[in-house]
């Protein structure tokens, strides 16, 4: 049995917190209006990653939680990654464009 | 059940009874993660194959209303944050104080979603027979000189848009659909949270939590969290992937 004692968040982390949330979206809006081409969904992404990730480590917890929670959050990523990557690598080297697949009862009809 | 005070029998301590709890808590949270990830792969198929179409709705959703209620949400989650600490450092009022903030914080973001929901029904972007997306740039009267040139530059990205993509009327719908569908299952697990807020409020006021005894302030911080970090994800895709033009 574990004895691990409770990890108390001091209220200064989460206004740090708090503050580089609203920085992050104020960037991420800003970064919206410039052309940075291709880039723009990857900059978009990364910045709401990086928030998403300080909202699990401080204002969740993870970061002071048994290694077991810990494990549990690496597990919900690692699947999520894995069907996120097997069914856009599906699509994407289908020979078939999406919006030519003909609904079978098309067929028929004709 | 066989229960000491806060701690029920099949526990030996009441910090290992708050770890099965938040443990538990982390699994369903995996199950939401999977859960809205199908959505946000349904979402990112469709708009690599309808690029031009989904860039068009995108842009029609109002930036400055999706702004503030990421702040209002982000605000509402450092509010649940503090009840979290005031529980575990023993201040009784201050819990249910942030609690109620996080309420009607909750509330403020559901009421401005209200807010854009209507516009898209007068705007007739709802998907269906009444769907139109010349609606908005045929039926404004512009009543100032910017106004007319914002209208005439919409105009020109719809024909723009309507030569890369003729079937756009129909794939704007597409957007639409999983706009209403991604945004309205966030909605609905923002209800849930106001609910879980209103059962916690009760239970505050009766002074249930302290700092031995937590664990359901904790709990429904994690899962108002997660929903926070679903809409992180959501604004970006949805409001923001066509603005640079």
């Amino acid at each position: 049995m574990s004895e691990h004692s409770e990890h108390i968040v001091s209220p200064i982390v989460y206004m740090v917190i708090f503050f580089a949330l609203i920085a992050g979206t104020t960037v991420t809006v800003l970064a919206a209006f410039q052309n940075f081409g291709q880039f723009n969904i990857v900059i978009a992404l990364g910045i709401a990653t990086a928030k998403a990730t300080l909202v699990v480590l401080y204002f969740m917890h993870a970061r002071y939680s048994p290694r077991r929670t810990q494990l549990v959050i690496v597990c919900a990523v690692f699947w999520l990654a894995i069907m996120l990557a097997l069914t856009l690598s599906d699509y994407q080297t289908r020979q078939q464009h999406l919006s030519r697949i003909v609904p079978p009862a098309a067929l028929y009809r004709a | 059940m066989h229960r000491t005070g806060e701690l029920y029998g099949q526990f030996q301590t009441l910090e290992q009874q708050k770890e099965s709890s938040t443990l538990g808590m982390w699994i369903f949270l995996v199950t939401e993660v999977l859960f809205f990830g199908g959505m946000f792969l349904t979402y990112t198929i469709n708009r690599h194959q309808y690029f031009t179409a989904f860039g068009i709705g995108s842009n029609t959703l109002d930036i400055k209303l999706g702004t503030i209620n990421t702040g209002v949400l982000i605000l509402s989650s450092l509010t649940m944050a503090m009840a979290v600490w005031s529980a575990q450092v023993g201040k009784k009022g201050l819990v249910t104080g942030f609690l109620i903030a996080t309420l009607a914080l909750g509330t403020v973001f559901l009421g401005i979603k209200v807010v854009e929901y209507k516009q898209k029904f007068d705007h007739h972007l709802i998907p269906g027979h009444g769907f139109d997306v010349w609606y908005q740039v045929d039926n404004t009267k512009p009543e100032t000189e910017m106004g007319k040139k914002l209208l005439d530059d919409e105009r020109e990205e719809l024909h723009k848009a309507t030569l890369t993509d003729p079937d756009i009327q129909s794939h704007a719908q597409l957007y639409f659909s999983l706009y209403f569908a991604m945004t309205g299952l966030h909605a609905l697990h923002m209800i849930v949270g106001a609910g879980l807020l209103i059962w916690l409020i009760k239970l505050s006021m009766r002074g249930r939590f302290t700092p031995q005894y937590n664990t359901p302030v904790e709990i429904v911080g994690l899962y108002w969290h997660f929903v926070d970090i679903v809409w992180i994800y959501l604004f970006p895709l949805l409001y923001l992937i066509d603005r640079h033009r």
